[in-house]
C-alpha cells in the first residue's frame, strides 16, 4: 500500500510531502481563525478542483457548469437537516445521489445526442443556470432570499450535525482533500483511467480500439458529480446559507475549474497547488491593496484577471509539471 | 387580457431579438471563422455602451449616430486583441482558449465597474418615450429604431461576406484552413479582421441596445450566455441563424415575461437551448455535419 503510494515520486518528493501533511495537520495551532478561514477556502478549492479534474483532466470533457452539483448537494443535504434534523452524514447519503443523478441526465443527454466539445461545455452552463434561475423561484426553499441553517454556538462541538467551530471544518476538509486525492491516483491508474485518457486524447481511436466511450464518458461525469457532491454538503455547513445566485452561479463554476488549470489539468497535485497559489494571490492582493489604502470595488478582480491572463499565456500546461520536473519531485512525467 | 397586449409584447420581443442577433451574429462570425469561442462577447458588449453613454452624457452625441463610431472603435479593439493575443491560442486546446478569454472578460467587467460603479446607467433621448401606434399595436420607437439599425448592420455583413474579395478570403479561411495557406493567404491578418467584424458587430448592437435596456457592469456574463444561446439555438456559422435565434430568444423571453415573470425570462431562453442542443443540434438553419 505505501509502496504503490509512493511509486514514482523521489525521496525528495516524498520528504516534501510529510513535511507539509505535517504542516497542514498543526497548522489550526498556530494561525489565528482568519487564517484558517482562508485555508479552507484553499482545501475547497482543492478539492472541488480535483473533483473537476475526473471529467475534464482524465477524460477530456470540458465542464463549465459544475456549480450545479456543488448547488444541489448542497441544497439537499441542508433541507434535510433544516426541515427533517437529519445529520449531514446521512443528508450526504442523498446529496450524492442526486447530483449523480443531475450528472447522469447532462450526460446522457449530451453524449447520446453526440454533444462535444466547445457544445457540451455550453450545455453544462445552461443547466447550472437553469438551476440557479430556477431555485430563484422556488419559493419552498427560500427561493432567492436564501436558505439558513440554524447557528449553533461557537464553541459547540457536533461532529454528527456538523455544528462547531472553524477547527473542525479544517480538518474536515483537509481529510476529504486527502481522500479524494487517494481515490483519483487509483483512478488514474485503473483500466477505468486508462480508457479515459485514450477518450481525452483521440475518441475515435479509442472507439475503434473497442472502448465503449459513451459508458466511460458517462462513468466519468457519474464519478465526478458524485465527488463534486460532498463539497456542497461541506460548504452548506460551513457557511450556514445558500443563495442560488451565489451557489449556482457562472463564477462558482470558473471558480472551481481555476485552481486545476493553473496547477496543471490531468496531474493530481495541480488542483492542490492552483487552489494554493490562487488563494495566496487574493490575499497577498488584498493586504497589499488594504496596505496602499486602494478600496475599489473590482480592483482585486482586475489585477487577478491579469495575473491569470499571464499563467494562461506564459505556462499553458499549468505550474505543476513544471515544479515537478524542475525540483525531480516525480520520476516520470507526473 | 386582451389579445392586443400579447401582440404589443410580441413585436417589442421580436424588436429587442433583432439587437440580441446581431449581437450574437458578432460571436458567429468569430466562432465560424477563427474557431475561437469567445467567451468576452457579452463584455466587449459592455464597453460599447458604456461609450456610448459617455459620449451621450459628456457631448450629447445620440447612440444612434453613435453607432458607426463605436463599431469602429471596437473593430479596432478586436483587431488587435486577435492580432496580439488570440492568433498565438489558435492551436492550443479548447479550455486554453476558454480561460484566455475568461481572463479578459474578468478585466473587462473590473475595470469597468471601477470606472463607473455598480449602478444601472441609461441613456434618454429625446424619442425615448415615444411611440407608433399601427392599429391596436404600439411600437416604442426606440425599440424600432434599435431593431432597423440591427438588420441594416446585418445586410452589410452578409453583402461583406457574399460580394468582395476581402470577405470570400476569410469564408476560405473558415472553410479550410490549410488550403487558404496554400493559396497564400495571410490567415492571421485574415483572422485578426474577423474578430474585429465580430467585435464591431457586437458595438453596434451594444449602442442600440443602450436605448433599451439600462447598463450595469455585471451586464457583460449575462449577454455573453445570451449570445451563446442564441448562436447555437440559430445554428452555429449560419449568419441568417443568428438573426432568427435572437428574434427567437427575444420573443421568448418577452412572452415568459409577461406570462410568469420577469426574473426567470432567460430560464426559457436556457430551456430551448437545451432543446435545440438535444433536438437539432445543428441549430435551426444550420446544416448537420457530423
Amino acid at each position: 500500500m505505501i509502496k504503490w503510494l509512493f511509486d514514482g515520486v523521489t525521496i525528495g518528493g516524498q520528504a516534501l510531502l510529510a513535511v507539509i501533511l505535517a504542516l497542514a495537520l498543526a497548522a489550526p495551532l498556530f494561525v489565528d481563525d482568519y487564517l484558517l478561514s482562508v485555508f479552507i477556502v484553499t482545501l475547497y478549492f482543492a478539492y472541488t478542483g480535483q473533483a473537476w479534474n475526473v471529467m475534464m483532466g482524465f477524460a477530456g470533457q470540458l465542464s463549465l457548469g459544475h456549480a450545479i452539483y456543488v448547488g444541489l448537494a448542497a441544497y439537499t443535504a441542508a433541507v434535510l437537516f433544516v426541515e427533517l434534523r437529519i445529520s449531514p452524514w446521512i443528508g450526504i447519503l442523498a446529496a450524492i445521489p442526486v447530483a449523480v443523478l443531475c450528472g447522469a441526465i447532462i450526460g446522457f443527454l449530451a453524449f447520446r445526442f453526440r454533444v462535444a466539445g466547445v457544445y457540451f461545455a455550453i450545455l453544462t452552463i445552461a443547466f447550472a443556470e437553469f438551476a440557479r434561475i430556477g431555485f430563484d423561484h422556488f419559493s419552498a426553499v427560500g427561493g432567492s432570499a436564501g436558505l439558513f441553517l440554524p447557528v449553533a454556538s461557537y464553541a459547540k462541538f457536533d461532529l454528527w450535525n456538523l455544528r462547531g467551530g472553524p477547527e473542525m471544518f479544517y480538518y474536515l476538509i483537509l481529510v476529504m482533500v486527502i481522500a479524494v486525492f487517494l481515490i483519483c491516483r487509483a483512478l488514474m491508474h485503473s483500466r477505468v483511467g486508462y480508457y479515459w485518457l485514450a477518450i481525452r486524447e483521440d475518441e475515435q481511436a479509442a472507439r475503434a480500439l473497442g472502448i465503449d466511450t459513451f459508458r466511460y464518458k458517462m462513468i466519468a461525469v457519474l464519478v465526478s458529480a458524485g465527488m463534486t457532491a460532498p463539497a456542497g454538503v461541506f460548504l452548506a455547513f460551513y457557511h450556514n446559507n445558500l443563495f442560488p445566485e451565489q451557489i449556482f452561479h457562472i463564477s462558482q463554476s470558473i471558480e472551481i475549474i481555476l485552481a486545476p488549470i493553473i496547477g496543471g489539468i490531468g496531474t493530481l497535485f495541480g488542483p492542490i497547488i492552483g487552489a494554493a497559489l490562487l488563494q495566496w494571490l487574493a490575499e497577498s492582493l488584498r493586504v497589499g491593496l488594504e496596505a496602499v489604502g486602494i478600496d475599489v470595488p473590482g480592483s482585486k478582480q482586475v489585477f487577478f484577471g491579469v495575473l491569470l491572463l499571464l499563467v494562461v499565456i506564459a505556462v499553458p500546461e499549468g505550474l505543476w509539471p513544471w515544479i515537478a520536473a524542475k525540483f525531480r519531485l516525480t520520476e516520470r512525467k507526473p | 387580457m386582451p389579445a392586443e397586449i400579447y401582440l404589443n409584447v410580441a413585436v417589442s420581443g421580436i424588436l429587442t431579438g433583432l439587437v440580441y442577433g446581431l449581437m450574437a451574429l458578432g460571436l458567429s462570425v468569430i466562432f465560424g471563422v477563427v474557431r475561437v469561442v469567445n467567451f468576452a462577447h457579452g463584455e466587449m458588449m459592455t464597453i460599447a455602451m458604456y461609450l456610448a453613454i459617455v459620449l451621450f452624457a459628456t457631448l450629447g452625441f445620440d447612440p444612434l449616430l453613435m453607432l458607426v463610431p463605436i463599431a469602429i472603435v471596437l473593430f479596432v479593439a478586436g483587431y488587435l486583441l486577435q492580432a496580439t493575443v488570440i492568433n498565438k491560442f489558435i492551436t492550443r486546446p479548447e479550455h486554453s482558449q476558454f480561460l484566455l478569454l475568461v481572463a479578459i472578460a474578468i478585466i473587462i467587467v473590473n475595470v469597468l465597474l471601477i470606472i463607473f460603479g455598480p449602478d444601472a446607467q441609461s441613456v434618454q433621448t429625446s424619442y425615448s418615450f415615444d411611440s407608433y401606434q399601427v392599429g391596436p399595436l404600439i411600437i416604442d420607437a426606440t425599440k424600432l429604431y434599435a431593431g432597423a439599425a440591427a438588420i441594416l448592420v446585418a445586410i452589410g455583413l452578409v453583402a461583406f461576406f457574399q460580394f468582395t474579395t476581402l470577405g470570400t478570403a476569410i469564408r476560405a479561411c473558415a472553410d479550410n484552413y490549410t488550403g487558404a495557406q496554400v493559396v497564400g493567404l495571410d490567415v492571421n491578418r485574415l483572422y485578426a479582421l474577423t474578430f474585429g467584424l465580430g467585435a464591431a458587430c457586437v458595438g453596434a448592437a451594444g449602442t442600440m441596445l443602450v436605448i433599451i435596456i439600462d447598463v450595469t457592469p455585471a451586464l457583460g456574463p449575462a449577454y455573453t450566455l445570451l449570445a451563446f444561446v442564441i448562436v447555437i439555438t440559430g445554428g452555429l456559422g449560419s449568419m441568417t441563424g443568428a438573426l432568427l435565434g435572437g428574434v427567437l430568444i427575444g420573443l421568448t423571453e418577452a412572452i415568459a415575461g409577461l406570462l410568469y415573470s420577469p426574473s426567470a425570462k432567460s430560464m426559457f431562453a436556457f430551456a430551448i437551448l437545451v432543446l435545440v442542443l438535444l433536438f437539432r443540434p445543428q441549430g435551426i438553419v444550420g446544416k448537420r455535419t457530423a
